[in-house]
């Protein structure tokens, strides 16, 4: 089963202009705010028509506007699951998800575990809880596709992490065609398969997550799957490598090759640190101020100068880490890859 | 700093003569309505009820009302919903001939009544081929209150209707729903205290109506007779009649009012759940 999105519409300050293939698996598409992702969704859900555009599931035509076929919402058979979930207020849980079909509301409830909050009302359940009604409402349509806008967003950060691994459990078990909308990459990258990141309306990759680290295709990839970017100009260094005169005031030597303008992108997980200049195989070395110290869980960012480094809490209390504590940040030249500079 | 000092003396004086005018107010509107109830004891007053003019009138009234009241929770619902969801060319201007009869002196309601309707009226020669005459009846009587009291049911339910958050009726579509069966199922319902209570607004309006009624239908009692009619006619005949429709109908308004502030009370239950929709318009 594949759903075949092709679509050009104008949006307030740029045009949306992409063509998307999904299979029986989850699509992410990323992109900052305002890239368009909504309305991508919207279209297909048959609650946005586009100037021009294609929307099929297989053989089954929702929408060509060439051919004057445009489905309305209740025909074209989507799950989709709001940004705020848009649950009615006036209906218990049970008959939210009875709207969406009535055959299979039992096994929903049971399955997403809010058999037991069946009569509440949608304002006396948690973020959460609200979350698995809409996707049990969604799923009582019996999609052939389902379409979720930014379905983590609405959460506080614990609840987040939790809601994350139930949804990219239930996605996987579900196989359905799924196009998820985020701006938020670790989400993109925990729920999907595929993720494609939007931009302006267009999509500048789609990968799987870990080749969209490994490879970004420019510098907003990158700055988006969360690389430290900085811009510099590179010229021949010593021992076959580039060296990149970085704007931030020091020289980062990288395996790539490149010329003249460019951006150079670390990873924080690939950049260590150390009190002294350690004597092992990093090249390239920062020596500056702790700006800032984040703990997340088991890991703390780092922020030494121009650079983020990603080192455990465990480190941090080894090295008795403090904000404003001169360190040097540590990457090897083959963890800085030249992009071409952000636009 | 307040409280010594001329800035303190003038600061006092100007709080007092806030208090004094808005207890004179209070007053001038309450005093005409306690003085219906102390110009003749109760059991007076429950006497004139069963008088056979005031019976009468009593049935006319809640017969008319109750039809007129009908014919515009019928069409003024769906009208309401169309222009509260749809853009179209000209919106505003719907929106400001639908306020028209809020302004328009009653009498000159029931001569427009008259001008349309009548027998020598723009549908006149129409109405005169099907048989049907509706100048001086009681289908006359029903056309005014109607034409009066609609705008305070339609207004209101214009501005319901807008406040229902949009995505929760694309959410209805996208769940297999119809229009008609989001209509029924998400937007009434979410707008129902609103209706409510522009429903109440327009029965009290209605019940009231006076002007275009007796340009219009006349005052033939037991056929177009309403109340406030009945009040105009017997206070020259028997004042202590006048007095007694006049306290049962400060009854039913109080009511109505009291219904409209709890429906509007309500309300507020399912706006809460939407921090990030649309935000509510402002309403009536």
């Amino acid at each position: 089963m594949a759903l075949d999105v092709h679509l050009s519409h104008p949006l307030r300050t740029f045009a949306l202009d992409l063509e998307l293939s999904v299979g029986g698996q989850t699509l992410a598409l990323v992109g900052p705010s305002g890239a368009g992702k909504t309305s991508v969704l919207r279209t297909v859900a048959g609650l946005l028509r586009p100037d021009a555009g294609r929307v099929a599931l297989d053989g089954e035509i929702w929408l060509d506007t060439a051919a004057r076929v445009d489905l309305p919402p209740e025909r074209r058979r989507v799950g989709l699951v709001f940004q705020d979930y848009a649950l009615f207020p006036h209906l218990s849980v049970r008959r939210n998800v009875a709207f969406g079909g009535r055959t299979r509301v039992d096994e929903l409830l049971e399955r997403l575990r809010i058999a037991e909050l069946a009569e509440a009302r949608p304002r006396e359940i948690s973020g959460g809880e609200r979350q698995r009604v809409a996707l049990a409402r969604a799923l009582a349509r019996d999609p052939a596709v389902l379409l979720l806008d930014e379905p983590l967003s609405a959460l506080d950060a614990f609840t987040r992490m939790q809601v994350r691994a139930e949804l990219r459990d239930l996605l996987r078990s579900l196989a359905l065609p799924t196009l998820v909308v985020t701006h938020d990459f670790e989400d993109a990258a925990a729920l999907a398969d595929l993720v494609g990141v939007l931009v302006e309306g267009r999509v500048l990759q789609i990968a799987p997550p870990s080749e969209l680290v490994a490879a970004p295709a420019d510098a907003f990839v990158a700055s988006f799957t969360g690389a430290n970017l900085l811009r510099g100009v590179a010229s021949e260094g010593p021992a076959g490598l580039t060296a990149v005169a970085l704007e931030a005031g020091f020289t980062a030597y990288t395996v790539d090759r490149g010329r003249g303008g460019v951006s150079v992108a670390v990873y924080p997980w690939e950049v260590s640190i150390a009190r002294e200049e350690p004597h092992d195989s990093a090249v390239n070395h920062v020596r500056a101020p702790i700006g800032s110290l984040v703990r997340l869980g088991n890991r703390a960012r780092v922020r030494v100068g121009p650079i983020t480094a990603e080192v455990t809490t465990q480190s941090v209390e080894r090295l008795g880490l403090r904000e404003g504590d001169v360190v040097v940040a540590s990457f090897k030249a083959t963890g800085a890859r030249i992009l071409p500079p952000a636009p | 700093m307040a409280g010594a000092g001329p800035r303190g003396v003038r600061a006092r004086a100007f709080g007092v003569s806030l208090w004094i005018a808005a207890t004179a107010v209070v007053a001038f509107f309450l005093l005409p309505v306690v003085a219906i109830f102390t110009r003749v004891p109760p059991g007076e007053l429950v006497d004139q009820l069963s008088n056979e003019v005031v019976r009468d009138a009593l049935r006319v009234t809640l017969e008319t009302n109750l039809v007129a009241l009908a014919f515009i929770l019928l069409l003024g619902t769906p009208a309401a919903y169309l222009i509260a969801t749809r853009s179209f060319r000209g919106r505003a201007l719907v929106l400001t001939l639908i306020e028209l009869p809020l302004v328009l002196p009653p009498a000159v309601a029931g001569i427009g009544l008259l001008a349309a309707f009548g027998r020598t009226g723009l549908l006149g020669d129409e109405l005169e081929a099907l048989g049907v005459s509706v100048s001086f009846t009681r289908t006359a009587v029903m056309l005014a209150v109607a034409f009066v009291a609609g705008p305070f049911y339609v207004r209101p339910a214009i501005a319901a209707f807008e406040s229902v958050d949009s995505t929760l009726l694309g959410a209805a579509r996208t769940l297999g729903a119809g229009p008609g069966r989001t209509f029924v199922r998400v937007a009434l319902p979410l707008a129902s205290a609103g209706l409510g209570a522009g429903a109440a607004l327009a029965f009290a309006r209605g019940l009231g109506e006076f002007g275009a009624t007796i340009m219009f239908a006349g005052s033939l009692q037991g056929v177009t007779q309403t109340l406030s009619l009945a009040i105009y006619q017997e206070f020259d005949l028997n004042f202590d009649a006048a007095l007694a429709i006049s306290a049962l109908l400060v009854l039913v308004s109080g009511v109505l009012l009291l219904s409209v502030k709890v429906i509007a009370g309500w309300r507020s239950t399912y706006t809460s759940l939407i921090p990030f929709g649309r935000s509510p318009s402002t309403s009536s």
